[in-house]
């Protein structure tokens, strides 16, 4: 299980978000709602490492660690709203670029997580494109692969369906099920109210449950 | 074309020597180049300072005066260089100048979004800049530094200030001594090759780039 306890953050004198908690078990969904504007990006950013927080612990499966620990921030997965593919490689490279280069597989250990990642999020026949040649929701699944790839703890989703259709929207929705079932920790903030229904089993209302001040 | 072969091996001499100071300045001034480029982003206040000021003055003087200084004006101040050393020196620092300005714009154009999803997968930022951004930069940067590489070609024969034979000159003294144009003419022919060639080259590796967007 994840518990965030006490994250704080603030730009100068600006508080965005202060000593907030949330936890969820490993196999749960949780979507943080909010109005867009509202911090939730820079909250995941934050969760994440990306940008440095003024306090917060993350207690991960009984392991207290501090946010902006890369102990921590290799443990978290994160899925982007404009899936930051690297637009230089083939899907399948983009999949096993991080693993090799950390040193947490071999390349042949890569290739084959990245092979059975594939085949799992329907991607296979894509292996060999480039970014460019994908769809919106093929970009986003490639994304959920890459972060897949580096075995993470708990996967955080930034708007993952802000940009995409009905269809690709559902596609993501079915894999964010499939990892609850393997039994993956998941946060997701979003806008997107039916999408959050169809997956989460709780939420938080970013709105009015942050304290600011 | 009696006369031809009477000047042929002195333009050839000439154009060793400007070969020698194209290559050695591509070699020299791509690395330094990007050393600057980064250099201009760095945090420190006093690095910045140092390479913009050195941006400055290669940029905002002529490469003719350079040369001069960098021979005549540091052998004056106990510094002596021998010319060729004096030549590719000028020449490296200049043209690095020049490539530190494109690289930047190149580094500028690559999405925040690219240095994010390298840091949460984990990678280092030398693994960052080498194995994300530099392909990128390459790929943006190409086409202006076919320019710069083009010009290069032909401001070889600025070195004849310094008293270098390179082709130019080369032609210069075989057509003063035969009362002839003809040494000028294929002297001209050989720099439209040069640059042919180059152009080829560049088009070549545009080409190759572009599997990817």
């Amino acid at each position: 299980m994840i518990k965030i306890e006490n994250l704080s953050k603030s730009y100068g004198e600006k508080v965005i978000f202060k000593d907030l908690s949330m936890s969820l078990e490993n196999g749960e969904i949780l979507a943080v709602l909010g109005p867009s504007g509202i911090g939730k990006t820079t909250f995941i950013k934050t969760l994440t490492g990306l940008e440095e927080a003024q306090s917060g612990t993350v207690n991960l499966d009984g392991k207290e660690l501090q946010v902006g620990d890369s102990e921590l921030t290799a443990k978290i997965g994160l899925i982007f709203q404009d899936f930051n593919l690297f637009p230089h490689l083939t899907v399948k490279k983009n999949i096993t670029l991080a693993p090799v280069l950390t040193k947490t597989m071999s390349e042949e250990e890569a290739a084959a997580k990245a092979d059975s990642l594939l085949e799992k999020l329907g991607l296979s026949e894509q292996a060999d494109l480039y970014p460019y040649q994908l769809s919106g929701g093929q970009k986003q699944r490639v994304g959920i692969a890459r972060a897949l790839a580096m075995n993470p703890q708990v996967i955080a989703y930034d708007e993952p369906t802000s940009g995409l259709d009905e269809k690709a929207t559902k596609q993501v929705a079915d894999v964010m099920l499939a990892l609850k079932e393997e039994g993956v920790a998941q946060l997701v903030v979003t806008h997107d109210l039916p999408f959050a229904k169809d997956v989460a089993d709780q939420t938080f209302d970013f709105e009015k449950e942050v304290k600011r001040s | 074309m009696a006369n031809l072969m009477s000047f042929l091996p002195g333009v050839l001499a000439g154009l060793k020597m400007t070969l020698g100071v194209f290559f050695i300045t591509i070699i020299g001034s791509v690395p330094l180049g990007i050393l600057a480029s980064l250099g201009m982003k760095s945090p420190y206040f006093t690095i910045r300072w140092l390479v913009n000021g050195y941006i400055w003055i290669m940029r905002g003087t002529p490469l003719l005066l350079q040369l001069i200084f960098i021979y005549y004006g540091l052998a004056t101040v106990g510094l002596p260089f021998d010319r060729f050393e004096a030549a590719a020196f000028a020449f490296i620092i200049n043209y690095a100048a020049y490539l530190a300005e494109i690289f930047r714009g190149g580094l500028q154009a690559v999405p925040q979004g690219q240095f994010d999803a390298a840091k949460v997968l984990g990678l280092s930022k030398t693994q960052t800049f080498f194995k994300v951004v530099l392909p990128q930069v390459i790929k943006i940067v190409v086409p202006s530094f076919g320019n710069e590489v083009v010009n290069l070609v032909k401001d070889t024969s600025l070195i004849y200030v310094i008293g270098l034979g390179d082709i130019l000159r080369a032609g210069s003294i075989a057509a003063s001594r035969e009362v002839t144009l003809l040494p000028y003419l294929l002297v001209g022919v050989i720099y439209l090759l040069m640059t042919a060639i180059v152009t080829l080259i560049l088009r070549a590796s545009e080409k190759r780039l572009n599997v990817w967007r």
